[in-house]
């Protein structure tokens, strides 16, 4: 494997739009556009943005009861998504730690599935050596471009009247300009909006045609990471983790009933205790009154001073107009509307605890 | 009046004992879109290379390192409720102090615009 990052099909597109490029796990992608970070958060929020999300993995299921089977993997009821319809999930470990964050759609046929850049070597591995009797294919010819933002229906819907009909976290095949793609109505950043599926040669000319619209602009990596804070989504490897179980991570919404009643996932055990317990510790929103953004790392203290915890992700919050973090506290912690200190560069900043997401969702249902 | 440049991307205008420091354009430019400016106050002494502040773009934190001894007389205190001029205009409103020099000669380590210039190519 060369150390060389990795070029999307979008690449030129990014250098003639003037993306600045940045090495991101192994990939070299836009980290903001001449816009700038806080002018593509917001023309995501207000109108839409697009962003390429071509180094995540794309991967194709294929066999007899894929669904069933990755059961056994992930503690999501995958057994009864119905065609056309995409959830997201998570592979635990024997831990009931978090191994990767996904999106599995049932496509019919075959299953789609789209696991985060960094892990795409563990993850598939993992399921072909877990998925008996399951053909796991990596796909290297699609480029995956998001369109987010509540202009995004009008985006992508004048091009491809299918997206229109679709609900939130709904998938389907359907022809843009003479291509056929896969069309998803979901994504990461807490607005309303479509991942899809492109042939690599045809990425550069459909994404131009969306760009052309007049309420749709280019964003990058830095816009997408402060929208999904805001929008309280967890960052794998920053919030979420080997160690973190999903009750910890605040994630039993994203596990269905069924599955938290009869396990049958690796780690089920400790999950099954945390939700009948309560677990060690837990993701919690936090919003510091100053003006000081609380980054990764900083050391989360109970208004006494004793230490409780640390924040995993945080930033300034464009749309919020202020600070936004997320971290974890420990049990007995985490009330909304709690005061705790957070200690940034050896001073002591106030924060409370809230409720996430910091912005509402807009999704379609 | 004399301005010098040091290698952290800042400017220094001196008269006579006192200095004005600020970041450069280019400085601000490579850090984007700042959102908050820690800064010492006022009677704050500190030696050459000491992080004298810290300044919070969208994207990260970025220290502010001292070009030369001194002492802050004043920090500009604009920069707590518009962080974002420092963007804007970095090299004359959005300064981020007036400074007492403790040591003249030190000014002679620093560069001259042609010098930053070509420093940042």
């Amino acid at each position: 494997m060369s150390d060389a990052p990795k070029r999307t099909p979008l690449y030129d597109l990014h250098v003639e739009l003037g993306g600045k490029m940045v090495d991101f796990a192994g990939w070299e992608m836009p980290v903001q556009y001449p816009m700038g970070i806080m002018g593509e958060h917001k023309q995501c929020r207000e109108k839409a943005a697009l962003f390429d999300v071509s180094h995540m993995g794309q991967v194709i299921l294929k066999g007899d009861n894929v669904g069933e089977k990755l059961e056994t993997l992930c503690p999501q009821a995958y057994a009864t998504l119905k065609e056309g319809k995409a959830r997201y999930g998570f592979f635990t470990n024997e831990d009931g730690g978090i191994m990767d964050d996904l999106i599995v759609s049932n496509a019919g046929d075959h299953y789609f599935v789209v696991v985060n850049a960094a892990l795409r070597h563990q993850d598939i591995p993992h399921m072909q050596a877990n998925l008996d009797g399951v053909e796991v294919t990596e796909i290297f010819d699609r480029a995956l471009v998001a369109v987010q933002g509540p202009a995004a229906e009008n985006v992508v819907g004048d091009l491809c009247p299918a997206a229109r009909d679709l609900k939130f976290m709904e998938t389907t095949l359907a022809e843009i300009d003479g291509v056929q793609c896969r069309i998803s109505r979901l994504g990461y950043t807490g607005q309303d909006g479509y991942e899809i599926s492109i042939p690599e040669a045809d990425a550069i000319r459909i994404s131009k045609l969306f760009l052309a619209h007049d309420d749709c602009e280019p964003a990058g990596l830095g816009a997408r990471d402060s929208l999904r804070l805001e929008a309280g989504l967890c960052l794998y490897g920053n919030d979420i983790d080997q160690s973190t179980s999903p009750i910890e991570a605040s994630l039993s919404w994203a596990i269905q009933k069924r599955r938290k009643e009869e396990g049958g996932f690796p780690g089920a055990a400790r999950v099954q205790k945390e939700l009948a317990e309560g677990a060690a510790k837990k993701l919690v929103g936090i919003k510091p009154e100053g003006r000081a953004p609380a980054r990764q790392g900083v050391e989360i203290q109970c208004t006494e001073g004793n230490s409780i915890g640390a924040i995993t992700s945080g930033g300034f919050g464009p749309t919020v107009g202020a600070p936004v973090a997320m971290g974890y506290v420990s049990a007995g912690h985490g009330e909304p509307g709690e005061k705790v200190n957070l200690i940034i560069r050896g001073k002591v900043q106030p924060a409370e605890i809230v409720a996430l997401p910091f912005v509402t969702q807009n999704y379609k249902r | 009046m004399a301005i010098y440049y040091s290698e952290e991307h800042e400017w220094v205008l001196v008269e006579g004992d006192t200095a004005t420091v600020g970041i450069t354009q280019h400085a601000a430019d490579q850090l984007g879109e700042i959102v908050f400016v820690e800064q010492k106050e006022a009677g704050d002494d500190f030696e050459k290379g000491d992080e004298i502040g810290v300044i919070e773009s969208v994207k990260a934190a970025s220290e502010i390192y001292a070009p030369v001894d001194g002492e802050v007389i004043e920090a500009n205190e604009a920069l707590a409720d518009n962080p974002g001029a420092l963007n804007e205009s970095p090299e004359s409103d959005a300064w981020i102090y007036k400074i007492k020099l403790s040591d003249a000669s030190q000014l002679e380590d620093l560069m001259d615009l042609d010098g930053y210039k070509a420093l940042i190519g």
